[in-house]
């Protein structure tokens, strides 16, 4: 230690004692500060705070936002709001709960099973906050309500907004529905802006623009009496509307190919392939929304649940299946891209194929085969072997990669939530997938059956519409938008959506072309397969057909004789986009155990083509 | 000023009293402010908690074990406690570490380290150790302290401060991050450094405010104004407003408080029972108490001023000051003065671990003035 440095007791101890004496300064300020306002709030504003506190009692309640509405891409209604009676209690109003609740339960205006949760919600809310017994009261049994109210101090009737779909099971799939907030939906949104909030979405568009929706919950600071009676609001911000949506969806369109499917399971998707709107996604069948906003009952969601059709399914989103030969007009793209072949390069169809030194037969859908095909005729025909050996060809590998660029097995980014990626199989995925070591090589079979679209191979309806829109654009995608516009309720004031390109596909325009001339060839070709949905076309159509087999009925499922043959039928799938030349529309269609491409699905994508094409070119 | 008087005068007249207090290292007025305020608070938690006679048992059981420690301190001399200082800071700062650990699988008990038998909260140990670890390392080094002194010194605050700030506990990191600052502010920190650190702090509030997420300073905006929340934070202070000011000068008597009987006012026998006092007791119970507090404050400061040497100058001036650094944040919040932060009203709100805790303090404080005598300066 330094000489300088050295320890002096005397002059640390009269340093100390400043400090000490300004520490005191500061601690009678600070205390006087405190004590002031006490005056301020006791003595000054007594008046004020008293009349708050004696026999009045200020209570702040929520004012919930009214929800913003979901219109179509013409403005049609898809979803609104509408009033309806709820029955409420307030826990510190009520002399005696439970035989309030017995007296209620009596008249039948409160469930049984509803019972747990009642009393679960009183106990854990503010003594004052009303708890909901019942969300929705019939007319009849309001006005029951209303006879007997004397009896009932505490319980009231509130009119408050639902949500209504009044297309019922029109576009269910896309529109979703709103249910009752719960204690897990508090913790992901905002729950503060939900503090008066009954209802949240749940699915679908509903879920997927909830913010814009929503909008901002108001306040208002009443003075009640000892009842409960409001006698005076001292402030009140309002709430602030939640946005209207427009969704991209064309109504009529939708309900074409909803008509279309009708009395079978699948999906349509339609796209516009120059902006990626997504203009009909329909699944069939579909279940109505307004069961889950106004509150379904335990046997109703049961049976949703367990139809052997799956209505609540969303197969345009979720439903994962071979593509099948839909893929052979891309597969023919890679080819060419490759350069592993020409447009002219014939190959010899017997009938069946097989890999050098195996004996096993890969057999063609045609069992006396094609004899000799080209690119082109390999299309049109659907024929299986030319695939079988473009696959053994090109390799799994590059398979994979240009598949994939074409948004095959990955989610393609749509912006409802629950989207289904499908699988591109690999031999890096099938080393990762299994766990057997056994299971984990790839092997060149498995190559081949994935030249026609079978295997492991899955795509979802969504993703075979996408990958018609970006054939039919010729390389440059994008991401697949239900999103239209967003209004402002109050000042009207509309937003359009803006379209997200993907990064563009880098190929020979003739190479393209001739992948394109090939689907032209399965619509208007004289041997094309899809040629009877071409039938005086207005436009040029580029499409392909798909069947694919199913392996078995999924297990645990119930067996109805005469269903079990129907279920064993192939899918039959179909992709297309018109004009061929400069198409407008993408469809992807799929029918369950439709048995046949060509005549399940590829009707169905023509009728939907025509509508939206011929109302366009008005 | 090495040898002061008793402010009970003569020491040669000690009645039989006295010289059992001196026995025990007791310093009677001290004792005395403690007991009467503990006292007052049981009256009021009566009545804030709902006559509810097992909560009143639970409270008089930790106002026992409370006392205990600080009996069990107040016979510890000063020079112990100094040896022990940077043990204690070491060990607590690895119990706050092991806490952010461990609280990373059980997610919620952050705070809490669990010992089998025993529950506590390693930032309570801090609330003295941060003090104590400062007081030592400043005890042999010439005052005021140099720069690369103070720069150690401010790891020693900031490093525990943060990790309970992490957990997230801001009002006990405050607290924590206090009592070592006021160490260092006693210990002589040149008062242009104090002026140059407040206009750093100043200067540095808008930049930061520049790089906070919108959500970041819209919390913030209610912190200092929660009327523009009221179906959230800012319920309790307009509820706690209401209270105080309904209670006049008078208050409207001992459990006939409407806000606080009818469950209106939020958190009514922990953090905001200063609340429920102003209603019940008026202007006059809340001017009592905090003379009350002060009084403790100022035997606090006494203490440290008769104190006679570095450590336990510097230690009992902070123990004191933080005290009310204590008193201050809750009474401000619960007016309204200052942001909802949880700190308990001391020695009136009921909860265990801070009292316990803030006993611990005043044993400290016992110490330091039971044990002077025996040093013979």
């Amino acid at each position: 230690m330094r000489v300088d440095r050295l320890k002096d007791h005397w002059r640390e101890q009269r340093m100390f004692l400043g400090r000490v004496i300004a520490a005191a300064v500061i601690v009678v300020l600070l205390a006087g500060l405190v004590v002031y306002r006490l005056v301020d709030l006791q003595v000054v504003n007594f008046e004020h705070f008293s009349r708050l506190s004696q026999g009045n009692r200020v209570r702040i309640e929520p004012i919930p936002p009214v929800r913003g509405l979901l219109f179509d891409r013409n403005g049609r209604v898809l979803a609104e709001n509408h009033p309806v009676y709820q029955l409420e209690l307030v826990p510190e109003q009520v002399r005696d709960l439970e035989s309030t609740l017995a007296a209620l339960l009596e008249l039948e205006l409160v469930q049984e099973e509803d019972l747990p949760r009642i009393r679960n919600q009183i106990r854990s809310q503010r003594r004052f906050d009303p708890t909901i017994l019942r969300h929705r009261l019939s007319e009849e049994e309001a006005a029951r309500f209303a006879v007997h109210r004397p009896r009932f101090t505490g319980v009231d009737i509130q009119a408050r907004l639902a949500r209504q779909y009044p297309l019922g099971e029109s576009g269910s799939h896309v529109i979703g529905y709103v249910g009752a907030v719960s204690e897990n939906d508090l913790k992901r949104l905002d729950a503060p802006n939900y503090a008066g909030t009954a209802q949240t979405g749940r699915i679908g568009a509903e879920r997927a623009w909830e913010h814009l929706l929503h909008g901002t919950t108001g306040y208002r600071q009443i003075l009640v009496n000892a009842q409960g009676r409001m006698l005076q609001e001292l402030e009140r911000i309002d709430a602030a509307p939640g946005r209207n949506v427009y969704l991209t969806i064309d109504l009529e369109l939708q309900a074409v190919a909803e008509e279309a499917l009708q009395g079978r399971r699948g999906a349509v998707v339609a796209m516009d392939p120059r902006n990626g709107e997504v203009l009909a996604l329909v699944s069939v069948p579909s279940y109505d929304p307004n069961l889950f906003s106004l509150g379904i009952s335990t046997r109703q969601y049961q049976a949703l649940q367990t139809d052997i059709d799956q209505p609540l399914f969303n197969r345009a989103l979720r439903g994962q299946y071979p593509p099948g030969s839909t893929i052979k007009p891309i597969l023919a793209l890679a080819g060419l891209h490759y350069g592993v072949i020409t447009g002219r390069d014939t190959i010899f169809c017997p009938g069946w194929f097989s890999l050098p030194n195996h004996s096993h037969r890969y057999r063609d859908w045609k069992r006396t085969g094609h004899g000799t095909v080209n690119l082109e005729e390999s299309v049109a025909q659907s024929c299986d072997v030319y695939y079988y050996r473009l696959a053994i060809t090109l390799g799994i590998e590059r398979m994979h990669d240009f598949l994939s660029k074409f948004g095959l097995g990955h989610v393609t980014g749509i912006d409802i939530p629950g989207e289904q990626p499908g699988l591109m199989p690999s031999r890096q995925w099938k080393r990762t997938a299994f766990s057997r070591p056994q299971d984990q090589a790839w092997f060149p079979g498995e190559t081949v059956i994935t030249g026609i679209g079978q295997g492991y191979m899955l795509t979802t309806p969504l993703q075979l519409a996408q990958a018609a829109a970006i054939l039919g654009n010729r390389g440059q995608g994008f991401r697949p938008t239900l999103l239209a516009a967003v209004e402002d309720p109050m000042s009207g004031e509309r937003e359009n959506s803006g379209h997200q390109p993907l990064p563009p596909l880098q190929l020979a325009p003739q190479k393209v072309e001739e992948a394109v001339d090939s689907m032209i060839a399965v619509m208007h070709g004289p041997r094309g397969t899809a040629r009877a949905s071409a039938r005086n076309a207005e436009w040029t159509i580029a499409g392909k057909t798909g069947t694919a087999q199913v392996v078995a009925i999924a297990q645990g499922q119930e067996y109805d004789e005469s269903k079990v043959d129907e279920r064993h039928r192939p899918h039959a799938l179909f992709i297309s986009f018109a004009p061929a030349e400069n198409p407008r529309i993408a469809v992807g269609v799929l029918v369950e155990n439709g048995a046949s491409g060509s005549g399940a699905a590829a009707p169905i994508a023509r009728l939907v083509m025509d509508n939206w094409l011929n109302r366009e070119a008005d | 000023m090495a040898v002061s008087p008793s402010v009970f005068g003569e020491r040669h007249s000690l009645t039989l009293g006295r010289r059992i207090m001196a026995g025990l290292r007791l310093d009677a007025p001290l004792l005395a402010g403690l007991v009467l305020i503990s006292g007052f608070g049981l009256v009021v938690l009566w009545s804030a908690g709902g006559q509810d006679s097992g909560l009143m048992m639970r409270q008089l059981v930790r106002l026992g074990v409370a006392f205990g420690v600080l009996l069990a301190i107040a016979q510890v001399p000063p020079k112990i406690l100094r040896f022990w200082s940077p043990w204690l800071f070491a060990g607590g700062l690895a119990l706050l570490v092991a806490v952010l650990l461990v609280g990373d699988f059980g997610k919620g008990a952050q705070r809490w380290l669990d010992l089998g038998v025993v529950r506590f909260q390693p930032s309570e140990i801090m609330k003295l150790a941060v003090p104590m670890m400062a007081a030592w390392y400043l005890h042999d080094r010439p005052l005021p302290p140099r720069f690369l002194e103070l720069v150690v010194l401010l790891a020693l605050v900031a490093v525990p401060a943060a990790l309970i700030a992490q957990q997230p506990d801001l009002g006990t990191a405050l607290l924590v991050g206090s009592s070592g600052v006021l160490v260092v502010l006693l210990g002589g920190l040149r008062l242009r450094l104090i002026a140059l650190l407040g206009a750093a702090a100043a200067a540095l509030a808008p930049v930061l405010w520049h790089f906070m997420h919108d959500y970041q300073r819209r919390r913030v905006l209610t912190l200092f104004n929660p009327e523009s929340d009221p179906l959230g934070a800012g319920y309790h202070i307009i509820q706690s407003k209401i209270a105080i000011g309904s209670g006049g000068l008078f208050g409207k008597g001992w459990g006939n408080g409407s806000q606080a009987q009818l469950e209106f006012l939020p958190e009514r026998s922990t953090d905001f029972i200063f609340a429920v006092l102003g209603e019940e007791f008026g202007l006059i119970g809340l001017v009592l108490l905090m003379l009350g507090y002060l009084f403790l404050v100022g035997r606090g400061m006494y203490i440290a001023l008769q104190a006679q040497d570095t450590y336990t100058r510097l230690l009992a001036g902070s123990i004191s000051l933080t005290f009310f650094v204590y008193v201050f944040v809750n009474t401000g919040m619960v007016s309204g003065l200052l942001p909802v932060v949880g700190v308990p009203l001391p020695l009136v709100s009921y909860g265990g671990t801070s009292m316990v805790t803030l006993m611990a303090g005043f044993g400290i404080l016992m110490s330091v003035n039971g044990h002077r005598n025996l040093l013979g300066k």
